[in-house]
């Protein structure tokens, strides 16, 4: 064999090595035909449809991918585990943006029967996720105050706020301000303040005294700026309309009169100095430990971190919900349920509808879910509630919650409209806002027409 | 075999020397056949991760960027319309200028300041003070970017040592929260990957310059050359080669950036730090676009490819 072609024929093994590679590869079918085609969104646990589904008496190990940093629902799987002992649960964490990132392939691939869940919309109409009526049927969860559950409902459109269940909470989060008992009674601030007027007052006394009033978190994808404008679009204007455009309402938009003074209330605040100046480099983490380290007056958070403040600063953490620009106005918060859904061809559905419905009636579970999650539990209003010390910030929080109920003032977060609003839109956005490259007017017309592109409207 | 006289004695060396050649032809057939064997078994396993976890993505990358798929339901054909979006979106576009403003500081600086210390540490080769110096400059290299992200985010921070340093000597005033600021961010991450690639740079261009020949600069010397014209008339036109090296890899690291920027700014404040590697994965799995980001990643790697290809010529020139 010549030289020439014996080089031929190792060109030829070469190409034909690679070429079979990628051909394995490509195969020329259309990417995603396999999948979900065979599931119906739509459909329900059969099983559900009589009496409620217990977890039976047969050993059951309950797949469970949470969140990792939050000990809530590990507690309430060990307490589930004593009352319960042919239940165990074999639990993966993982930090919220790696869940948010891998929920579609995980419910796909390896359908777990619990998972915490980012925004379920997207999930529930690619049928990637059990849908609950029969359970709320059976269980009782439709007779619960309708708000509790609405933000995880899911129409046939994508739309949340009504349609069938397809999520249920471990308790219902929510957000406001915390204060440094201390750090207010420094400049006269023995109370909460009742008007954004007056609250501006000690923003600017704070500020006087070398205080950094308030030290929000911004920096890197967390656009923590979201926090103080969505509770100032609520004392401006009317929840129901923030909650329209989060749940993907027809016409709906995020660009009004009323969320332009919110937008030109928090621009005030900014020019005013009043957050840490490097804001923009602020994660949550550094926010929570300059709050706990006493060197700003307040923040805006979740009542997430109530255990948590009791525990780090005991007696010394107060609470209030974003005051009214009137006194005696209603008054509205993000609140959202810790939401937790089960995979649409997970193992144990059954059981883990009952893992859930025993969270929001247990008391044993109430408790933990008060003590432990900082929360209102999820349930009907006059369940079993845990005795809470009356001097805690949870007791404070708790209050706020039976206020936010009474004014019905309960919104999803605006970062949950779409899946991408909040790394795309808001953060940036705000970002720009908080370094004066934006104006509060070009923030809200800037977000309304990515909110349209993403939706397709 | 002996050799014979006459006809047949001729014929019979003939056709023993035909069958020796023939043996021998064969015997080397199949010491090569075997040769063969052995490099494709050698070589096969390679090859097959290199099919199945190079060729494959690849492959399906390029399939994933003509359809419209969300990474779970079944994907619609779009045609080149990924593509064309690239054009039209000021986001994408803009990644990718700031991923070409990072070659500054990938690639400028390191190599620059490369030559300039390998220069002054090759004075003092022997000397216990250059291996400290290489040590100590190399030391990026050995730690995970990721490790380097994160200390350079608390030196960087408004209350961390850069900043303390600069309101101790008096210049507070040009004190910031270095990676939160719209002006600063880029910069700043392009000082941490700079930072990272000096070491290599260093390394590979002080063994390029322990390998020129000493009568050179001797007789440089001689000529009466000073230390900056030998650098320019010896040391850097030596060094061509491993130049080369230099700006390919680091070129590739600043175009292909993940993982600092990612623990650092996370493409913020903004978009002043996104980067293509960033906006690949923001659309792959936070908008789930899974055909917009493969056709982001496609259109990158003709891009890195384009630019990497005539310094490699240029390179190879050289030599």
């Amino acid at each position: 064999m010549s030289r020439a072609s014996e080089r031929n024929r190792r060109t030829a093994i070469a190409a034909s090595l690679c070429l079979a590679s990628i051909m394995t590869a490509a195969a020329c079918s259309t990417p995603g035909e396999t999948t979900s085609d065979d599931q119906d969104p739509t459909a329900g646990s059969t099983s559900a449809s009589g009496a409620a589904p217990t977890c039976g008496s047969d050993p059951v190990v309950l797949s469970t991918y949470i969140e990792t940093g939050f000990p809530l629902p590990k507690s309430l799987s060990e307490e589930f585990t004593k009352q319960y002992p042919n239940v165990t649960f074999d639990i993966r964490e993982d930090q919220f943006a790696v869940i948010t990132q891998n929920a579609p392939r995980v419910l796909a691939d390896d359908p777990p029967d619990l998972m915490r869940l980012p925004q379920v919309s997207d999930l529930a109409t690619d049928g990637l996720l059990l849908n609950l009526d029969s359970y709320a049927t059976a269980f009782g969860w439709d007779q619960w105050p309708a708000s509790q559950l609405s933000q995880m409902r899911v129409d046939d459109e994508g739309r949340r706020g009504d349609g069938p269940l397809y999520a249920m909470g471990l308790n219902q989060s929510m957000t406001g301000v915390f204060y440094n008992l201390d750090l207010a009674a420094q400049i006269g601030m023995t109370e909460a303040p009742t008007t954004l007027a007056e609250l501006d007052g000690y923003l600017q006394k704070a500020k006087d005294a070398g205080i950094t009033p308030m030290a929000q978190f911004n920096g890197g994808a967390t656009g923590g700026l979201a926090f103080p404008l969505q509770a100032l679009m609520a004392s401006y204007g009317d929840p129901a309309e923030i909650n329209a455009w989060t749940f993907q309402q027809p016409d709906a938009t995020i660009d009004t009169p009323e969320t332009l003074l919110a937008a030109e209330h928090l621009d005030g605040w900014i020019k005013a100095g009043y957050f840490a100046d490097d804001i923009n480099s602020l994660d949550y983490s550094t926010m929570m430990s300059r709050f706990v380290a006493g060197e700003s007056l307040l923040m805006f958070n979740g009542d997430w971190e109530s255990g948590n403040l009791d525990t780090q600063m005991p007696a010394n953490v107060g609470f209030f919900l974003l005051p009214p620009v009137e006194e005696g106005g209603e008054v509205g918060a993000m609140s959202a349920p810790l939401t937790y859904g089960i995979a649409a061809t997970a193992e144990h559905p059954d059981c883990a509808a009952f893992f859930l419905d025993w969270v929001a009636t247990n008391e044993e579970a109430r408790t933990i879910g008060v003590e432990i999650g900082g929360s209102r539990p999820m349930g009907p209003s006059d369940a079993f509630m845990p005795e809470v010390d009356a001097n805690s910030v949870t007791s404070a929080t708790l209050a706020a919650g039976t206020t936010i109920g009474e004014d019905d003032g309960a919104m999803e977060f605006i970062a949950n409209a779409t899946g991408e609003i909040y790394a795309k839109s808001w953060t940036p956005e705000l970002q720009k806002l908080a370094a004066g490259q934006q104006t509060p007017a070009g923030l809200l017309t800037d977000v309304q027409a990515d909110y349209e592109e993403q939706i397709g409207g | 075999m002996t050799a014979t006289t006459g006809t047949s004695g001729r014929r019979e060396t003939v056709e023993s020397s035909t069958t020796s050649l023939q043996a021998r032809r064969r015997a080397l057939r199949v010491r090569r056949l075997r040769r063969g064997w052995v490099a494709l078994a050698l070589i096969v396993p390679a090859a097959l991760f290199y099919g199945v976890f190079v060729l494959r993505p690849l492959a399906l990358t390029f399939q994933y960027s003509f359809y419209d798929w969300n990474g779970v339901t079944e994907a619609t054909w779009v045609g080149w319309d990924n593509y064309t979006r690239l054009l039209h979106d000021d986001e994408m576009l803009g990644s990718i200028f700031n991923a070409l403003e990072l070659i500054i500081y990938f690639s400028f600086v390191p190599v620059i300041l490369g030559l300039f210390t390998a220069a002054t540490i090759r004075k003092f080769a022997m000397s216990r003070l250059a291996v400290v110096s290489r040590t100590v400059l190399f030391l990026p290299q050995v730690i995970p970017l990721v490790a380097a992200g994160i200390m350079w985010t608390w030196l960087m921070a408004s209350d961390g040592v850069i900043n303390q340093t600069l309101r101790a000597v008096g210049l507070g005033a040009l004190a910031r929260p270095w990676l939160g600021d719209f002006d600063a961010a880029l910069p700043a991450v392009g000082v941490i990957g700079a930072w990272v690639a000096l070491g290599l740079c260093m390394l590979l261009l002080l063994a390029g310059m322990t390998k020129i020949d000493p009568a050179l600069f001797e007789a440089a010397r001689i000529d009466g050359a000073g230390a900056i014209r030998e650098f320019f008339s010896i040391t850097l036109p030596s060094l061509k080669q491993e130049i080369g090296v230099c700006v390919s890899v680091t070129v590739i690291a600043a175009l292909a950036s993940f993982d600092i920027i990612y623990i650092s700014t996370q493409g913020g404040p903004g978009n002043s730090t996104l980067v293509p590697g960033l906006e690949i994965y923001y659309l792959a799995f936070f908008s789930r676009e899974i055909g917009q980001a493969s056709a982001l990643a496609v259109a990158f790697m003709v891009l890195v490819l384009a630019i990497i290809w005539p310094i490699q010529r240029l390179t190879r020139d050289a030599d």
